[in-house]
């Protein structure tokens, strides 16, 4: 496949195509719908015999997530996928990632829940992902795209912000998102990292003791709790510095709007249309899309709920982003929520009727 | 057979008194302190028959802690 | 000849390996886990590995294996060694990876990891200590754990009716075909302990030559946990563990 040329593919698909190309050196995986093409494509595609890419199907995502624990503890890029059970099964390895500060990607293509569920797209995982899912003070660098170029793109972007901060990141997709076809144009190619350079980024990676240096030790275990607490402030001010640095958001006609919509992903291709039905009669309605669903681009929101009239959560689950925005604005402005559960999709019109209720 | 004459070294503070040493020498050449103990509390390990070590290093061998360091020479 | 004429360099017989530092132990007395970890630390200084080397310790009481062989380590969750080993051989080739592990972290909550990666044939190898008790929580019952014997969550001895069969793991681990070398040692007598580093170098070597994986399981005790001298744990050992997890090599596909 030549460089920037534009390409048809599912999301899922452009998630394997887009590891390959950022020089991702291994992903393990578990097969669950609605994510399951992207081990497929990856195991199409022999990424071993061309960038030496890893591929594992694993016996389990307890496995999978282990496995990338390991990888990622010797400086690879290395990432797995799943969806939203599987990503429950990940939460203790998770935990145990952002404990001894391992840089890596865990892709959620989520499905509604709880439980099994259902195999349909939700935006229900919101909660687990940013409010820690796995046990401890810890955080999730998540992204939350909203198309398949997004998909593609926030693969090396991820990468980039974990070994940035060594922190886990995920990038928090949905059954939509992963199974839709778009145009996509795949990144460039980079190669993977030589033991030279993995050795100069990851002087902490127990990469075996190079040149006999002295021995590393990758753990997020301290019996001793003076030292634990210093562990969990140095992790703290980390985050404290993710949250000034990194947060990402699209604003789209928010410069005259009366009524913001705050969505992310899915739901917020969802409110582009709301916008423009509601525009067509007059509602003035902007949109902010949180990218990056934490850090939470609380300052942003706080803003612009300053300007308007009232706020609408739009999410695909019961209403989990709202607490945030309602911290963001300070309760300044009313922040209402809709959303459908099961693995419904709104309809831009039902979205539409609850903006007008907003301006009664 | 020129006899061999060996000597055992205890990393006194290391040991923790198990007495496996004591109990893998073939000639009981060691014995577990019985008054003197090291920083930690245990009674530890000691040669009480110096002239009888050969320095087999099975004390040493067996030890957990890796305590016990073994020499051994020809007698002249 | 006085002792000073004797403890010369050149008359150096044994030593602790270099690779085993002097950090204590935080192990009991007469522990397994020592013998175990000095003869670690030997061979992958006799292979001349410790620049190549990638440990994964475990949960349970050898957790802080880390702490005390010179190589660069991984400390896993519970159960989740083999995961780990798997992923850094294959993304590290020429890395010799091996993990470390207790009887309830391998055979218990870790026995889907142990299995598949065995099965997959992961040139690795997994060091496995059977004392047939959970040390590190204070003696409960492990999947290992003898018919009849006591433990803290087994007061009045294991009851199959109650508690289900002890696991013979190695013997499961030399059916799959992934496995090139299952064998059980023991640390108790010197002979014992000169078999077992044989057996771990065996096995480590194999792993350099990609021959699949290696369990070696050292049959151990608990002495604290069973409630006896260090001595009389090696001698209750030999009496009752060794006849139900017999030793030697149950497969050796070299």
């Amino acid at each position: 496949m030549a460089e920037k040329e534009i390409t048809l593919m599912k999301g899922n698909e452009a998630i394997a195509h887009a590891a390959i190309r950022c020089g991702c050196d291994g992903y393990f995986g578990y097969p669950i719908t609605p994510q399951s093409e992207v081990l497929e494509t990856l195991a199409a595609e022999k990424p071993w015999e061309t960038t030496g890419m890893v591929v594992l199907q694993a016996e389990s995502e307890v496995a999978s997530i282990n496995m990338v624990y390991g990888g990622a503890a010797t400086g690879k890029r290395v990432m797995t996928s799943s969806s939203s059970p599987g990503i429950s099964l990940m939460q203790e390895g998770i935990s145990y990632m952002a404990g001894a500060e391992l840089p890596a990607l865990i892709v959620n293509v989520s499905r509604g829940g709880p439980g099994l569920g259902t195999i349909q797209p939700s935006q229900a995982d919101y909660f687990q992902t940013v409010k820690g899912g796995g046990h401890g003070d810890y955080r999730l660098i998540t992204l939350a795209p909203a198309s398949v170029q997004e998909m593609a793109d926030f693969v090396d972007l991820a990468f980039e912000l974990a070994f940035r901060y060594r922190n886990p990141a995920m990038i928090l997709s949905d059954g939509a998102i992963g199974q839709m076809m778009e145009k996509v144009v795949l990144p460039p190619f980079k190669p993977r990292r030589t033991t030279e350079e993995i050795a100069k980024e990851c002087p902490w990676a127990t990469t075996g003791r190079i040149g006999m240096r002295k021995p590393n030790i990758i753990t997020s275990l301290e019996l001793r709790s003076e030292e634990m607490e210093q562990n969990n402030l140095r992790i703290q001010a980390k985050y404290k510095v993710i949250e000034e640095k990194e947060v990402r958001y699209e604003e789209y006609m928010t410069e005259d709007a009366e009524y913001l919509i705050v969505a992310f992903g899915s739901a917020a291709r969802i409110a582009k249309k709301v916008i423009a039905i509601a525009r067509e009669e007059g509602i003035k309605v902007g949109l902010l899309r949180p990218i990056t669903l934490w850090p939470f681009p609380s300052k942003k929101i706080g803003e612009l709920g300053r300007k308007v009239k009232g706020i609408l959560s739009l999410e695909i689950n019961a209403g989990q982003m709202v607490e945030d925005i309602r911290l963001a604005v300070e309760c300044n402005v009313p922040v209402k929520w809709y959303g459908r559960l099961g693995g419904i999709i709104p309809e831009p019109e039902e979205v539409v009727n609850e903006i007008k209720k907003m301006t009664l | 057979m020129a006899k061999m004459k060996g000597a055992t070294v205890v990393d006194i503070e290391r040991c923790k008194g198990c007495g496996l040493c004591i109990v893998a020498c073939p000639l009981n050449v060691l014995a577990l302190t019985t008054k003197n103990v090291n920083q930690k509390g245990y009674n530890y390990a000691q040669t009480v028959l110096e002239d009888t070590c050969t320095g087999c290093a099975s004390c040493a061998i067996v030890c957990p802690d890796g305590c016990i360091t073994v020499y051994r020479k020809k007698e002249e | 000849m006085t002792k000073e004429e004797i403890i010369q360099k050149e008359n150096l017989v044994y030593r602790k390996p270099e690779l085993l530092n002097d950090v204590p132990m935080h192990y009991c007395p007469g522990c397994s886990h020592g013998v175990v970890h000095k003869l670690v630390a030997e061979v992958i200084e006799e292979m001349g590995m410790a620049d190549k080397t990638i440990a994964i310790s475990p949960v349970g009481c050898a957790v802080f294996a880390y702490k005390y062989i010179d190589v660069d380590w991984q400390e896993a969750a519970h159960g989740r060694a083999p995961a780990l080993a798997s992923a850094v051989k294959r993304l590290w080739p020429d890395r010799l990876v091996f993990t470390y592990q207790g009887d309830g972290d391998l055979a218990c909550i870790g026995t889907a990891e142990t299995i598949h990666a065995l099965n997959r044939g992961e040139n690795i190898t997994i060091i496995f200590i059977n004392n047939a008790i959970y040390g590190m929580t204070g003696g409960q019952m492990a999947p290992t754990t003898l018919l009849g014997m006591k433990t803290v969550t087994c007061p009045y001895g294991r009851d199959p009716k109650l508690h289900g069969y002890p696991l013979k793991i190695a013997d499961i681990a030399a059916q799959l075909e992934g496995t090139c070398y299952v064998t059980r040692q023991s640390v108790e007598k010197v002979p014992a302990i000169l078999k077992a580093k044989k057996a771990i170098r065996k096995a480590f070597e194999y792993s350099m030559q990609g021959k699949g994986s290696s369990l070696v399981e050292i049959v151990s005790t608990c002495n604290t946990n069973w409630r006896m001298t260090p001595d009389k744990a090696n001698k209750w050992m030999e009496e009752n563990m060794v006849p139900f997890y017999p030793l030697g090599d149950l497969k050796d596909k070299g």
